[in-house]
């Protein structure tokens, strides 16, 4: 009761001294300072309104400078000294050769890669599927709201549904997690045999040659643009050439495993592939944000580019990936960015499902572990630099664009 | 458009079931853990919550007989019941746990020294023995038997008031909520008259501001951690309350002020510049004009920072201490997943309850919600 009383005597003063700060400070720049009348009035409303927009923004400023600007300073000069009993000692870049030199900080570096790439690309795509889909049917809009509602649900509250879903019981006991009531319904069969190898080996392979395209398409336009466009494009298709081969390489290697049938799997366990069932909760919770905006952004193209293509007897594919995609491929490219941004600062997940064990430690829980749990403020505040380093593309494209919109 | 579709049924059919089974594939996880939080721990065990909405036939743990015997014709007899609930059907049962399935509902079996058991098909079992049963080990029997299905909301009476991990779930839900509220109302106002300012005032240094406010909108508040628990410990707040509201403050700011001046920017100009010509000063304007024609924006971001601010893990942590009367919903529920990580009845419902408030806000505000988002990202 105590601390209900607290929030709403907290909540009375923020609000009513923000209000009381803003109209108080209002009538005494009108009244005291630059009161309007007087011999000066003209002179003194201009002043007056000079001063005005800083009177409306400083408390805002104040909090963003404090909150936010201040501590990408407080944070460097941090990483660049070490904390002993109390003191900053200077050792210039020792905590990221320190940091460079760890096992784990190149594992969370390798899995934030795996995160970066799967996650973002994965929740467009179901984002556009679903995007796509629910605007042709009736019920759509209870569809959307049903793949919509995981965006209100906590990534704890979503740990603690995903752990049930990968739970794992002894062999020979009844199994309550439903992957492996599933899992344990393969028996090698020719069931087995479409689903668990031919199955994923066309989606990779289908994967790869999408990939492929996209690089095709790259290298045809390598001689536009100027030498930053050029070097960009170059990068592009490296990676996804790269990306395409591994594509393929685990096509085969999925149409070739030998898997344990029968056997109930810890999925959280198996070293390497734990990643994606912790990568699957975020999929699961960002696919709705891509689906909404996909959507709008869907909606938003010409009714008339589409007419044309039917009558030029394009078939339903064809109008969506060439006459709808390439006009939605701004809002796509935003709804990657904001993903990706999410993406490098998933902490909750591995922090609830894993902790960080078994070859899953990320960027965010690597610097929250050495933050909080191992007390080394310095390498600590190195690993938040580099979770800085990788947004700050982002960030400066983010500013380009709203500097191009304004003018 | 649908046009396209309309013409080949086939293609509609698809449609229809592609979109079903992605659905399914959305809802079941948070079906899955909805029904199991209704459900014993018993029951969470012994079957897949799939089965839990069907009467299913399964083998029951075994039950010993007990209870008190009355002396009838020269035997001494205990009868009694085999499960608590109605409507279970006992389609065979034995008393040994090599042969569980040894007879069927009605049969008596005859025991070691003269002693038989019977069990009807609902579970009533009577047991006669010609000694008094006094101090003698009864035997334990063995049921399959058809459950209906069934569930209880015990599993909430016991984890909203009992404190399994330090502190009960309504103590750690009135901390959430004494976190997300005033986190949400108060940056509002002071985002509110900032975005008016960069919308609808000229002075040097606005357009460098709104950029710094979009760059602001991605730095990582991880960077922000260490250095606000210094300023927040040097200056005497400490973890608590007050820091926390402070810190949710500044992060949701940027996000704030940028939804808001979007919004803004795209009032009617006429608006404004007659009421500026009619005398009204700047505060007035944003006052009695601004202000209310910007509601649905200042309800999209209420949403988003009320949703954040409840379901944030990370930032509690830090500025805010473990204690009972300050440990929020979601670090209550990282702690039972460490301690109680099998007692899916406990974290089952644990996790509906730090659900539910958010999923009733979503479910109510969808539109704005969906305002919000498209009018942050879609440019």
């Amino acid at each position: 009761m105590e601390q209900a009383f607290l929030a709403l005597l907290t909540i009375v003063i923020g609000v009513g001294g923000c209000v009381g700060y803003f109209w108080l400070s209002n009538i005494v720049l009108d009244k005291a300072i630059f009161p309007v009348g007087g011999p000066n009035a003209n002179r003194n409303i201009t002043r007056a309104n000079a001063v005005r927009p800083w009177l409306f923004l400083l408390p805002a400023v104040l909090a963003l400078g404090l909150y936010l600007a201040y501590p990408v300073f407080a944070t460097a000069w941090l990483s660049l000294n070490r904390n002993e009993a109390g003191e900053l000692v200077f050792v210039g870049f020792d905590n990221y050769r320190q940091m460079l030199g760890e096992d784990k900080f190149w594992e969370s570096l390798r899995n934030n890669a795996i995160w970066l790439i799967v996650v973002p690309a994965m929740a467009t795509a179901f984002g556009l599927l679903a995007a796509q889909l629910t605007d042709r049917i009736r019920w759509g809009n209870i569809a959307k709201s049903m793949i919509f509602m995981p965006m209100a649900i906590s990534f704890v509250g979503a740990s603690v549904i995903w752990k049930l879903i990968y739970d794992t019981r002894e062999a020979g006991q009844t199994q309550i997690g439903i992957l492996n009531a599933i899992w344990l319904k393969f028996d090698g069969g020719a069931g087995s045999f479409l689903l668990l190898r031919v199955l994923p080996a066309l989606i990779l392979l289908a994967g790869a040659a999408a990939i492929l395209w996209v690089v095709w398409g790259q290298v045809r336009a390598l001689s536009d643009g100027g030498t930053m466009a050029k070097a960009l494009r170059v990068l592009g298709i490296v990676v996804g050439a790269w990306l395409a081969y591994v594509a393929v390489s685990w096509g085969f290697g999925a149409a070739t495993a030998q898997l344990p049938y029968g056997q109930p799997q810890f999925w959280l366990q198996i070293p390497f592939w734990n990643n994606f069932f912790l990568m699957a909760v975020l999929i699961w919770l960002q696919t709705g944000f891509a689906m909404v905006i996909l959507s709008a952004a869907l909606r938003g193209v010409p009714e008339d580019t589409i007419e044309a293509a039917i009558i030029d007897g394009a078939n339903p594919f064809q109008i969506f990936f060439k006459i709808k995609v390439p006009q939605i491929m701004g809002t796509i490219v935003v709804v990657w960015t904001t993903i990706t941004i999410t993406v490098l600062k998933v902490f909750d997940i591995v922090r609830a499902m894993s902790g960080g064990q078994q070859e899953t430690q990320v960027l965010a829980n690597y610097m929250y572990d050495k933050l909080f749990v191992a007390v080394d403020w310095g390498v600590g505040s190195a690993s938040a630099m580099v979770i800085l380093l990788l947004v700050t593309p982002i960030l400066v494209w983010n500013v380009y664009n709203a500097r191009k919109e304004m003018r | 458009m649908e046009n396209i579709a309309g013409k080949k049924p086939a293609l509609t059919w698809a449609v229809h079931i592609s979109v079903g089974l992605l659905v399914l594939l959305w809802v079941i996880p948070t079906i899955g853990l909805l029904v199991s939080s209704f459900r014993s721990g018993d029951q969470i065990v012994s079957s897949g919550w799939w089965n839990a909405l069907f009467t299913q036939e399964q083998q029951m743990s075994p039950i010993r007989v007990e209870g008190a015997e009355v002396a009838k014709d020269g035997v001494f007899v205990v009868e009694g019941r085999l499960f608590g609930t109605d409507g279970v059907t006992v389609s065979a049962w034995g008393t040994s746990s090599r042969e569980p399935t040894a007879y069927a509902p009605g049969d008596t079996a005859s025991l070691d020294d003269g002693i038989s058991v019977t069990v009807q098909a609902d579970g009533a079992y009577a047991l006669t023995s010609p000694v008094t049963t006094e101090g003698m080990r009864l035997p334990r029997i063995f049921t399959t038997a058809a459950t209906p299905p069934e569930f209880s909301t015990a599993n909430y009476n016991l984890v909203l008031f009992s404190p399994l991990a330090g502190q009960s779930i309504f103590q750690a839900f009135m901390n959430t909520a004494t976190v997300a509220i005033p986190a949400t109302i108060i940056p509002i106002l002071i985002a509110a008259f900032a975005a008016y300012a960069l919308a609808w005032m000229e002075f040097p240094g606005r357009a460098l501001l709104i950029a710094a406010i979009v760059g602001l909108l991605v730095v990582p508040l991880q960077l922000a951690l260490i250095p606000l628990l210094q300023i927040h410990n040097a200056i005497g707040i400490g973890k608590g309350y007050l820091g926390i509201w402070l810190a949710h403050t500044g992060f949701g700011l940027p996000l704030a002020i940028y939804l808001l001046r979007n919004y803004m920017v795209g009032l009617p100009k006429d608006i404004i510049e007659c009421a500026k010509v009619d005398g009204a000063t700047d505060f007035q304007i944003f006052t009695k004009i601004i202000l209310p024609l910007s509601f649905p924006a200042l309800a999209s971001f209420a949403i988003f920072q009320f949703l954040w601010t409840w379901n944030d893990l990370l930032v509690a942590l830090v500025f805010l201490g473990t204690s009972n009367d300050q440990q929020v919903l979601t670090g209550n529920i990282v702690n039972l997943m460490g301690s109680r990580g099998g007692d899916w009845e406990i974290l089952s419902a644990s996790a509906f309850v730090s659900i539910a408030v958010p999923l009733i806000v979503f479910f109510a505000m969808q539109k704005y919600l969906v305002r919000g988002l498209l009018a942050g990202s879609v440019k």
